[in-house]
C-alpha cells in the first residue's frame, strides 16, 4: 500500500503500450451500465438494499467535510509559516497540550475534518501531542456539536456541560499520553507527493494526494460500518441496558461500529432511552474519537502503526473519562 | 495509481455527488439541509480533478518525468461509491430497517408544547408528531379531532400493523424509525406507502426491539399512495 516513489531513468522514453488502471476503470464503467438492470435485480434483498444505502450514505455525508478538511490542511500546509504555529502555542510541550485541546473549538466540522488538518499541524512543526489533543477534541467540543446535543436533549444544560467536559478530557489526557509514552516513529504518514514548482501546484498537488488517499480509507471504513450496522441487531442491546457497567461498554461499543457524524450522534443518543444518562454519554464522548471510518481515516494519514495503538488507548481514556465525568455532573 | 487515472476518479466522484445534489436522489442519503454542503464539495473536487489534469499536462509537455508518485491502491475503493450512486441507486431504507431498529420516539419528549393541530379535516399531521402527542400529551392536543398520517408498512414481532416513517438527523446511518400501531386497517404488505385517516385511541404496546411506547390509531380509512419524495421525515 505504501508504494516507494519510482526511480526511473534520465531521459524519458516511449514505453510499450501496457493496460493500467484508467483502461480497466473504463471497461468496468461499461460493463456496469450495460450489466445495470441485471445489478439492480440481484441488489434486491433487503439486507443488501440497506448495506448499501447505510454505506453510501456514510461516505456522502463524511466526503463533504473530507473535502473541506482537506482544502484548509493545504491551506495551512502551503500558506501558512511554521512560524506562526510556533508563536501561536506554548513552547512548553505540557502546556501545549491543553491549548491545543481547547483550539479544537473553534473548527466547526465533525471528524472528518479534523484529521486532515491535525496532520497539517504536525508537518509545520506542531508538536504531535498538542496536534493529537486537537484531532480528539475538535469534533467533539465545537459550537455545532455542542447546539445538537443541547437541542437534543432538552432541559439537561448538565448534560451539555459533561460532554464539552468529558471529551476535553479525554483528548488533553491522550496528549499528555503521548508526551509520556509515544514514539516519533510510531508517526509515519505515508509519502507524499513532491512539493516543487509554485504554491498553487503544491495546494492542488496536497488536495488531490489527501482526497484521494483519505478518501480510499473513508470508504473502507464506510464499507466496515454499513457490515457492522447490518450484523449487529440493535436488540441485543436492550438486554444489556439494565447493567449499569454493561450498558457504559455497549453504548461505547456502538459508537465504534456506527460511525455517526459527530455532529448528528446526540439524536441518536437521546434516542436510546433505555440506557443511562452516563452510557449515553459514553457513546458520545468515544464516537468523535474512536470509530471504524475514523480509525481508518487516521490509518491513512498517520500511519498504521499509530492508529493501532492510538485507537485502543483513546478508547480506554474515553470511556474513563465520560464514567468519572458522569458520576460528577449527572 | 497514475496522476490522470487520479483524476478520472476525482471526476467521477465529483460528478456522481453533483447529480445526486442537484437532482433528489440525494435524499435517500441524507438530509434536506445538506445539499448545498454536497454541491460545494462536489465543485472542490471537480476542480481539483481539473487541477490535476492541468499540472499533469504541463509536466508532460515540459517532458520532466521525474518519478511520478504512485498513490496507494486504497485509492481504487473511491469508485465503490460512484457505482452505488450512480448506477445502482437503492431505494430509501424502509420496512426491514424498521423493523431491526427500535422506535425512537423517546427522543422526543419535552421536545414541544404541543400547539393546535393544524386546520383543516382530516388534520394533516407527520407520523412523529402524531405519535409524540399521542404518547407525551395523552392525546389532549389531537381530542376527538380526525387526522391524517402517511408512511409505510412495517410489522411488529407478533404481527402487528404499524405505520412508520424513518428520521434523520444527519444521514442514512444514524436513520431511526417511529412507529404508530394501526387498529383496524387490514392487511397491507410491507413498505407499501399508504395514507391512513384515524383518531386517537388510548392503546398502546411496546417495541420488541427496544421496549419503547407504540401508540395506536383508530384507523377509519386507508389509501396505497405513491412514495413521497422525500420519505425520510
Amino acid at each position: 500500500m505504501l508504494a516507494e516513489p519510482q526511480t526511473k531513468p534520465d531521459t524519458p522514453v516511449r514505453r510499450p503500450y501496457r493496460p493500467g488502471g484508467l483502461e480497466l476503470l473504463a471497461l468496468a464503467i461499461v460493463t456496469i451500465v450495460i450489466a445495470r438492470p441485471w445489478l439492480v435485480a440481484w441488489l434486491d434483498a433487503p439486507w443488501l438494499q440497506r448495506w448499501t444505502v447505510v454505506f453510501v450514505s456514510v461516505v456522502v455525508q463524511a466526503m463533504p467535510f473530507l473535502v473541506f478538511g482537506v482544502v484548509l490542511s493545504a491551506v495551512i500546509a502551503v500558506f501558512v509559516p511554521p512560524a506562526f504555529f510556533a508563536r501561536a502555542l506554548p513552547r512548553n510541550p505540557a502546556l501545549a497540550v491543553p491549548v491545543a485541546g481547547v483550539a479544537g473549538a473553534v473548527l466547526p466540522g465533525c471528524e472528518c475534518a479534523s484529521v486532515p488538518v491535525a496532520g497539517a499541524f504536525i508537518r509545520r512543526g506542531v508538536t504531535p501531542a498538542a496536534a493529537l489533543a486537537f484531532l480528539l477534541s475538535a469534533p467533539a467540543i465545537n459550537p455545532i456539536v455542542l447546539v445538537s446535543t443541547a437541542v437534543a436533549f432538552p432541559g439537561r444544560p448538565s448534560f451539555v456541560a459533561a460532554r464539552f467536559a468529558a471529551s476535553l478530557l479525554a483528548a488533553v489526557v491522550m496528549g499528555w499520553l503521548w508526551l509520556r509514552l509515544g514514539k516519533a516513529d510510531w508517526l509515519r504518514p505515508p509519502p507524499r507527493p513532491h512539493t516543487e514548482g509554485s504554491k498553487l501546484a503544491a495546494f492542488w498537488g496536497s488536495c488531490r494526494h489527501d482526497i484521494v488517499h483519505a478518501g480510499g480509507f473513508l470508504v473502507l471504513g464506510g464499507a466496515v460500518a454499513a457490515t457492522l450496522n447490518a450484523v449487529v441487531p440493535e436488540r441485543w442491546m436492550t438486554a444489556v441496558a439494565g447493567n449499569p457497567w454493561l450498558s457504559v461498554l455497549a453504548l461505547a461499543l456502538l459508537a465504534v461500529v456506527l460511525s455517526i457524524c459527530s455532529e448528528a450522534d446526540a439524536f441518536v443518543a437521546a434516542s436510546l432511552t433505555q440506557f443511562s444518562l452516563t452510557a449515553r454519554l459514553a457513546f458520545l464522548v468515544v464516537g468523535p474519537m474512536v470509530d471504524v471510518k475514523l480509525v481508518a481515516m487516521q490509518a491513512a494519514t498517520f500511519g498504521r502503526a499509530f492508529a493501532a495503538r492510538f485507537a485502543p488507548a483513546t478508547f480506554v481514556v474515553a470511556v474513563a473519562s465520560a464514567v468519572l465525568v458522569g458520576a460528577v455532573l449527572l | 495509481m497514475r496522476r490522470a487515472t487520479q483524476a478520472v476518479v476525482l471526476l467521477l466522484l465529483g460528478g456522481a455527488l453533483l447529480r445526486v445534489g442537484l437532482t433528489d436522489a440525494y435524499l435517500t442519503y441524507v438530509k434536506a439541509g445538506f445539499r448545498p454542503i454536497l454541491l460545494a464539495a462536489a465543485v472542490v473536487l471537480l476542480a481539483v480533478a481539473a487541477a490535476t489534469v492541468y499540472y499533469e499536462v504541463r509536466e508532460r509537455r515540459a517532458a520532466c518525468d521525474h518519478g511520478h508518485t504512485h498513490e496507494p491502491r486504497v485509492a481504487w475503493l473511491l469508485v465503490l461509491p460512484v457505482a452505488g450512486l450512480l448506477l445502482v441507486a437503492p431505494t430509501a431504507l424502509g420496512a426491514y430497517a424498521a423493523t431491526e431498529s427500535g422506535t425512537a420516539l423517546g427522543a422526543w419528549e419535552n421536545m414541544s408544547d404541543y400547539p393546535p393541530l393544524p386546520e383543516g379535516d382530516p388534520a394533516e399531521l407527520a407520523v412523529l408528531d402524531y405519535a409524540s402527542r399521542a404518547i407525551f400529551d395523552e392525546g389532549r392536543s389531537i381530542g376527538d379531532r380526525r387526522v391524517t398520517l402517511t408512511g409505510f408498512i412495517t410489522h411488529g414481532a407478533n404481527g402487528e400493523v404499524y405505520l412508520a416513517r424513518m428520521i434523520l438527523s444527519c444521514c442514512a446511518s444514524d436513520a431511526r424509525p417511529i412507529k404508530v400501531g394501526l387498529e383496524g386497517a387490514g392487511e397491507w404488505a410491507d413498505d407499501t406507502w399508504v395514507r391512513v385517516v384515524g383518531r386517537y385511541s388510548a392503546t398502546q404496546t411496546r417495541d420488541a426491539v427496544n421496549n419503547e411506547r407504540i401508540p395506536y390509531l383508530a384507523v377509519e380509512g386507508v389509501e396505497g399512495v405513491e412514495r413521497p419524495e422525500r420519505t425520510y421525515e
